[in-house]
């Protein structure tokens, strides 16, 4: 097992070979780049809200746009299909369980981030930060984890409870940096 | 030859893993039963020996003859779902499968990246953001790892509360091992430098889902490695051309393809894959998070379901171990059902993190035997008993399909059970 003194003495290690200015080891052959250019790819949602983009969106809006982009894979009303169900599903119980998002999901950020990153399946990256927050707020709305009117954004959706946020143990937590 | 060398040293004919090099061929003989048999066929000069044969091509294939080695696929016709290719461990014999064969899962299929025009970025909070090509990073220091990839669900199966009659290939061929060539992440990491505020690297690849998945920044300065080579040639596209994370021993799933951004960050990023998919729930409904690593595990390829035994005699006993803590320090293997072990030879050289063959000699009285292995490492791990693994993590109800993954990270032993047929079976014991 790698030891927490073993670890901090690699991050120090790390800092102490950034800070000095002349590398004698390293080609820097890495180009600089600034936040501008890339911003494109800049897609990670923490679960504070870090990463969040501006924009929202609601209930009504992102049902509309469940319909049209969503319901052909997860059926209607979110109840599955040919992939998953993204409605319902009672607590918990054990490995036969099947995982929701209301049962399971720690984060509702965790549905901004996979919904922008990867849905629709066939055409990622193709919906509007707006129609990301809708498409969040419908599921959330199906869920009864938010009010139908809600509108989420970078400042509600990192506070919406999930019902499993406490639900999990971290497996080794020796090896997660403190 | 010392006679006690056919002496079995555990139950049911395992002999002493040193037997056949100690006992040569007279030991062979005597195992096999056949000393000399009179009626050995008259060799003539076979056709392919009359001519000249064909020409050596630019990019070789494997002989016509086996072509039935293959991966399974769980998706064929690549429909909007994962795919999985998975390796065939009993049709070869390998500690570093051939890369055509290494397994392969696929959420959206594999991208096309144009090499020249992939990037990597390494940015958040670290003092200098930075981006590299392909041929920047072909100039850096490298280094060659000898390193196992594993399916956080590999071996799944075996979650079932009955045995499901299956090959190895369906039971555990979501692993496979390489030699991976590459520049170490903190070489990389040096030359941005890191805020000490940092605590995770968030990992993305450039493929359609956008795989994302948090490491801790102690891993990526232990032993992450952006990979370029795969033993040897470009990484192969199903296993993230032109370059992907390797994280020695851990989660397949974390060794991100493709990979294209790493941002360093105080938090986690909670993606779908850590935080609902690999995330096994136990018994009671809570469930594990972050489980990063591999434990040690081996199961024996040969013999194995779907190769049969062709009559009494000897046989040798040969399996892969690894381990996502260390260097596999011993494997047993019993051919009674775990009444009694002997202990198998380790094929050196011994890497860290990587597939080990075992072998053992193995007299076989042609009666029904149980075969098993056992796996520990030089960090003290010891592979646990179907048993101990299922008191801890808990089984199904139901008998789910052989393609299902009901839970993760199983890493018990496997039975094979030899009957006197010599037909093999995979069952619990």
């Amino acid at each position: 097992m790698c030891m927490p003194s073993f670890r901090h003495f690699f991050v120090l290690l790390a800092v102490v070979l950034a800070s000095n200015a002349a590398f004698a080891q390293a080609p820097n052959l890495g180009k600089p780049i600034t936040p501008a250019e890339l911003a494109a790819w800049d897609i990670n949602v923490l679960p504070d809200g870090t990463g969040l983009p501006p924009g929202s969106g609601k209930p009504a809006d992102g049902a509309r746009i469940y319909a049209a982009k969503c319901s052909a894979c997860h059926g209607e009303s979110a109840k599955g299909g040919a992939n998953a169900a993204l409605v319902g599903a009672p607590p918990m119980k054990d490995m036969e369980s099947v995982k929701t998002i209301a049962n399971f999901w720690p984060f509702a950020t965790t549905i901004f981030d996979y919904i922008r990153r990867t849905m629709p399946w066939r055409q990622p990256r193709s919906l509007t930060n707006d129609e990301v927050y809708a498409v969040t707020a419908y599921i959330l709305s199906l869920n009864k984890l938010i009010g139908e009117n809600d509108t989420m954004n970078a400042q509600t959706l990192p506070k919406v409870k999930m019902p499993n946020r406490d639900g999990f143990i971290v497996r080794f937590p020796e090896r997660i940096d403190r | 030859m010392q006679t006690k060398d056919l002496e079995p040293v555990a139950g049911n004919g395992l002999l002493h893993r040193r037997a056949f090099i100690r006992g040569g061929a007279a030991l062979a003989a005597a195992m096999t039963g056949y000393i000399q048999s009179a009626s050995a066929q008259q060799l003539a000069e076979d056709p392919w020996s009359l001519k000249p044969g064909a020409t050596v091509p630019d990019y070789e294939v494997r002989s016509q003859f086996e072509k039935k080695v293959v991966r399974t696929l769980s998706n064929p016709k690549g429909e909007p779902r994962t795919q999985h290719a998975r390796t065939p461990h009993h049709l070869i014999n390998a500690t570093f499968p051939p890369n055509a064969l290494h397994f392969v899962i696929s959420h959206a299929g594999d991208p096309d990246p144009d090499p020249d025009k992939h990037r990597l970025v390494i940015h958040g909070l670290v003092k200098k953001p930075l981006v590299f090509t392909l041929d920047t990073l072909s100039r850096y220091p490298m280094v060659s790892r000898m390193a196992f990839v594993e399916c956080g669900g590999n071996s799944a199966p075996l979650f079932s509360k009955e045995p499901i009659a299956a090959d190895v290939q369906a039971l555990h061929g979501l692993v496979s091992c390489a030699e991976w060539t590459g520049v170490m992440l903190s070489t990389l990491l040096e030359e941005t430098g890191i805020d000490p505020k940092a605590k995770w690297v968030i990992a993305e690849g450039a493929d359609a889902p956008h795989l994302s998945r948090s490491v801790p920044v102690s891993k990526a300065l232990d032993d992450a490695m952006i990979a370029l080579y795969q033993n040897g040639e470009r990484i192969m596209p199903s296993n993230g051309y032109p370059m992907r994370l390797l994280l020695p021993g851990w989660e397949g799933n974390m060794n991100i393809k493709f990979v294209r951004r790493l941002e360093l960050t105080t938090l986690p990023n909670m993606s779908y894959y850590e935080a609902r998919t690999y995330a096994p729930v136990l018994p009671g409904g809570k469930a594990y998070q972050f489980y990063f690593i591999q434990e040690v595990k081996s199961f024996i390829t040969h013999p194995s379901p779907g190769l049969a035994l062709k009559g009494p005699g000897f046989y040798e006993i040969s399996g892969i171990a690894y381990s996502g803590t260390g260097r596999i320090s011993k494997v047993m293997v019993s051919a009674d059902g775990g009444k009694s072990w002997a202990q198998a030879a380790l094929q050196e050289p011994l890497h860290s993190k990587a597939f080990t063959r075992f072998r053992i000699p193995w007299r076989w009285d042609g009666g029904a035997a149980v075969l098993q292995s056992r796996a520990w490492d030089d960090a003290g791990y010891m592979q646990p008993t179907r048993a101990q693994l299922v008191a801890e993590r808990g089984e199904t109800t139901q008998i789910p399909a052989v393609t299902a993954f009901p839970s993760q990270h199983c890493n018990a032993i496997t039975t094979w059970a030899v009957n006197a047929s010599g037909e093999v079976k995979h069952v619990y014991a």
